[in-house]
């Protein structure tokens, strides 16, 4: 499907989704307790089929955190992209690993990185950062290590 | 970690693979639970070479941040700095010369062979063969010398840069690749004879790992790994850049699901690579071999995303920009990353001797894993 075909669908789908205009793809920003009804909706929908995750990440605006859902569907190769908004005090969102398993790792990543709390994630523990760094966030802005700063 | 050590409740074993062993093929650790002889889970344990790549790229500029990319999967540091010359071509809206795409297409294709043929060598060494390893070697050094003529390094190449390539080509390059093809040629049957055909290695590999086509299109995974299992997920096919869409060649896909389909794809790509050099290595146009862009690159607001294929898979380069000369984030989806996290799910229940064998048929290049 075109863009404008998928956006009259997905507007179907979830009324309240908000558009963003310009990006390569089609944007769709939608609240955290919408998000998990809503990306079942995305995977089993015959026509949408988006069966792979293939980015899932976090951006620190400072002010609160965006999750970024890259989606792809290998049957129709169509893409578009899902924002999720976040507060920065108490970051929380559900887990999709019961429906993308990839994401079990990438949520990983994203939870000792920014701090997000993943609910339902079946095994949500340190993956990359050695054992003492739980609730550092290393790549959140605010980060400042006194002793190994990058900086350059 | 001494608590990882022992028996659990069950009475199952916990053995530690790495994080300094041989066939992980870099510093990877894991934690397997064995009952016997058999996989219950497979627990990697990353960052043993985290450099925290992500956050260092934030404050370099777009010109410096693709020579840190050589060092994530460094076997195709080519490929890496190609990505992230197009994400950054793709906010100046800048048109490269045709000149610098098709060398652009040559380097990667050649870095994929020789990716390739070091996965083949270390692969047949995991299983116990050792002379495979100096034959790849052989061909591999002939890519090298090529390499190291053209861009001045063996390995961390550079070459590729935003708005076209570092230099023009060596005079001789062409004379050099082509001189390779007529080596390669006349040693790709050798390879098949020795260890392709052989009895010994296809026990090894046939039915082990298997991974079904729903399996691992929901891990993520991607490249040979994925295309072993029978999806379509090449990137220089389904999105094209450079002059992919211009060139004639095969998207290889093997139905086995098992670890010898992924050894055949990866075998059969080599040719492909191939044949795309032969189609373009005479038909190289005159002309610039960069586009003009200013000293200092300033990218729009607003986010951009370029995928392309790595010898081991899809590559992402995402940038979120505020107008700024360095990136506000950036964020690298690494094909290593997700393949390995497949191999839980195809380790469970097979013997341990036939974990070296998954893990050999991923391609896992740790750098590539840990950023």
């Amino acid at each position: 499907m075109q863009n404008e075909e998928l956006k009259i669908k997905i507007a179907e789908l979830l009324p309240t989704a908000v558009f963003e205009e310009g990006g390569q793809w089609l944007t769709i920003n939608v609240e955290p307790g919408e998000w998990l009804p809503f990306a079942k909706q995305l995977r089993n929908d015959d026509a949408l089929h988006f069966d792979y995750l293939f980015c899932l990440t976090c951006i620190d605006w400072k002010t609160h955190l965006a999750m970024v859902y890259n989606l792809d569907s290998t049957k129709f190769r169509h893409n578009i992209v899902v924002k999720v908004k976040l507060s920065i005090d108490k970051p929380e969102v559900e887990s999709v690993c019961s429906i993308w398993k990839t994401a079990e790792f990438h949520e990983r990543e994203v939870y000792e990185m920014f701090g997000v709390n993943f609910i339902n994630h079946p095994d949500l523990r340190l993956l990359i950062l050695p054992d003492g760094w739980e609730g550092k966030n290393p790549i959140r802005k605010d980060f400042e290590d006194p002793i190994n700063m990058i900086r350059l | 970690m001494i608590e990882e050590i022992g028996t659990t409740t069950e009475g199952d074993m916990i053995i530690n693979v790495g994080p300094q062993h041989p066939a992980t093929h870099g510093v990877l650790h894991l934690v397997i639970t064995l009952s016997g002889e058999t996989i219950k889970k497979v627990e990697p344990h990353l960052g043993y070479i985290h450099r925290s790549i992500e956050k260092m790229c934030e404050s370099l500029t777009y010109r410096q941040f693709s020579y840190v990319t050589s060092r994530m999967d460094y076997l195709s540091s080519h490929i890496n700095n190609n990505a992230c010359a197009l994400v950054v071509e793709q906010g100046l809206q800048v048109e490269v010369p045709e000149r610098a795409k098709v060398v652009r297409v040559l380097v990667d294709e050649l870095t994929r062979i020789a990716s390739h043929e070091l996965w083949w060598g270390a692969m047949a060494m995991d299983l116990g063969a050792f002379t495979p390893f100096f034959h790849a070697f052989r061909e591999r050094e002939s890519i090298n010398d090529i390499m190291e003529e053209t861009c001045g390094a063996r390995l961390t190449m550079n070459y590729i840069v935003p708005g076209g390539l570092m230099q023009d080509i060596h005079p001789n390059f062409q004379k050099r690749v082509k001189h390779f093809i007529q080596l390669y040629k006349s040693k790709v049957d050798e390879y098949n004879e020795m260890v392709t055909g052989n009895i010994i290695f296809q026990n090894r590999m046939k039915g082990v790992g298997i991974l079904s086509k729903e399996d691992a299109i929901s891990f993520g995974c991607t490249g040979p790994t994925a295309r072993g299992s029978g999806v379509n997920c090449d990137i220089r096919k389904l999105y094209p850049y450079e002059v992919y869409h211009k060139v004639q060649f095969d998207e290889i896909t093997e139905t086995g699901c098992d670890s010898f389909a992924r050894y055949m794809v990866r075998i059969r790509e080599m040719n492909e690579s191939i044949k795309i050099i032969e189609q373009l290595i005479d038909n190289i146009p005159e002309g610039d071999f960069q586009a003009k862009t200013k000293a200092v690159i300033k990218l729009p607001k607003g986010e951009f995303y370029q995928r392309v294929e790595t010898a081991r898979g899809e590559l992402g380069v995402y940038i979120v920009s505020e107008g700024g000369t360095t990136p506000y984030r950036i964020k690298f989806r690494s094909p290593g990353f997700s393949n390995l996290s497949a191999l839980d799910h195809m380790a469970r229940g097979s013997k341990l001797g036939d974990l070296v064998a998954m893990m050999g048929t991923l391609d896992l290049v740790i750098p590539d894993i840990d950023r």
